[in-house]
């Protein structure tokens, strides 16, 4: 049976490392659809350049590890002279990580949106990026919402990582609990419950509008 | 930033055999994981009493917690109620166990994406329910899954730069060991690994591509 003394005893720790867990991932999920639906434009755009650059990253950032660009962030870029605590590096790691997956959603999305409306749009005088804000993008969210709900559920799961850049994630908590009271075992189930509550409902609506969205078009 | 000192022969040669632990720990877990995802996904698609619903929580259950907890536990929790596993195994278990909860998703929503009037048809030929899911769903199927098992592949291998922090000696962990004895060497090395993950996360994705490519000319 579970050592349920363990959860009351350290409820703080728990609830400590369970708010972080959150704000990193909500504050990671904001930067990245900013720079998601950037590198998205830049991506569509007709200019060959901002193109090649946004697929460069893309294709970068989603064939190398999470835990080498929060590494990065946090262990190299001291070496440059840039002190970064681990919450700031680890939510700019996840951050530059989900971007190049939220880019691919938000292009798809803007792509789902047919072409003849760019062009009418073009044709009524807006320019390029007027007609992104103002008929594309609005069209384009409907399509987004899911992946980026999924995106977020990557970035819950993936915030994980600062435990062991002593981030004061759930993680590092659950670390911490376990070595104080050497039960491992009820720790770690305490600690995965815990991104439970946070998974399970977050899964469950996007599965709900997968289904919604699905069953309209 | 030292480039020349951290390319040293000797630290790129100890790069390399991290680089080795990172494939061999990620080809077992994803020939391992290939196979238990796919018979999930079958019971999944099969519907098959009972075994299906515990093939459902315990997808949705490994979907939803962090793939670093799964290698803390089994690495550290399990040998408290008797589970003693080694850094390799543990690495694998933790994987295989991850990958396969994807993989059965993989699995099931190809199979599912075949019309039900195909099953109904070679089933009033007088073919077998198992014949028919291995003769003429699976065939169909695959082709759909090849993308998404593809980028299950390169998760792996980006998953596994996660069992540093149960000490597996993967790449990850020789370029710790590595600028940790001198703090030039950390952004050329922490590139050079990235680099190698690159390169052949970007073949895999290419042999794929060329591969979805020819399955559908045909």
């Amino acid at each position: 049976m579970l050592d349920f003394s363990i959860l009351i005893d350290h409820k703080k720790e728990f609830l400590a490392g369970f708010l972080t867990t959150l704000e990193v991932s909500l504050l990671a999920l904001v930067l990245s659809v900013i720079l998601g639906i950037v590198l998205a434009v830049m991506k569509i755009s007709p200019l060959k350049m901002l193109k090649g650059l946004a697929t460069a990253y893309i294709e970068f950032i989603q064939n190398t590890p999470l835990l080498i660009q929060i590494f990065f962030f946090y262990f190299g870029l001291p070496a440059v002279g840039i002190q970064l605590n681990p919450f700031i590096s680890g939510t700019i790691g996840l951050a530059v990580y989900s971007s190049a997956y939220i880019a691919e959603a938000i292009r798809a999305g803007i792509q789902a949106v047919s072409h003849g409306q760019v062009e009418a749009g073009r044709a009524s005088g807006l320019t390029y990026l007027q007609t992104m804000q103002h008929i594309i993008l609005p069209q384009a969210i409907k399509v987004v919402i899911p992946p980026l709900g999924n995106q977020f559920l990557n970035l819950v799961m993936g915030s994980a990582i600062l435990g062991s850049i002593s981030g004061k994630d759930l993680m590092y908590y659950g670390d911490i609990i376990a070595s104080d009271t050497f039960v491992v075992f009820d720790v770690y189930i305490f600690v995965a419950l815990f991104y439970l509550i946070l998974t399970v409902p977050l899964s469950l609506f996007i599965h709900h509008l997968e289904r919604k969205l699905s069953a309209s078009d | 930033m030292d480039f020349i000192g951290a390319y040293s022969a000797n630290n790129l040669f100890y790069l390399l055999k991290g680089f080795l632990v990172t494939i061999e720990v990620s080809a077992y877990s994803i020939i391992l994981a290939f196979i238990i995802g796919t018979l999930m996904g079958i019971i999944r698609f099969a519907r098959v009493p009972l075994l299906s619903q515990v093939v459902a929580l315990y997808v949705g259950l490994i979907r939803n917690i962090p793939l670093l907890l799964v290698f803390f536990f089994i690495f550290f929790a399990l040998p408290e109620v008797g589970l003693k596993t080694s850094v390799f195994t543990a690495s694998v278990a933790g994987l295989t166990l991850y990958a396969s909860a994807m993989l059965c998703e993989v699995v099931r929503s190809g199979l599912n994406s075949i019309p039900k009037g195909q099953i109904e048809a070679a089933r009033a030929s007088g073919l077998s329910y198992v014949s028919t899911v291995r003769y003429i769903v699976l065939p169909q199927a695959l082709k759909r899954m090849i993308p998404p098992i593809m980028s299950e592949c390169t998760s792996i291998l980006k998953g596994s730069s996660l069992a540093i922090v149960i000490t597996l000696p993967e790449m990850m962990r020789s370029a710790q060991i590595i600028y940790n004895y001198n703090v030039k060497f950390v952004i050329p090395i922490i590139l050079m690994v990235a680099i190698l993950y690159f390169i052949v996360n970007f073949t895999l994705s290419f042999f794929a591509r060329k591969l979805e490519k020819r399955l559908t000319i045909s």
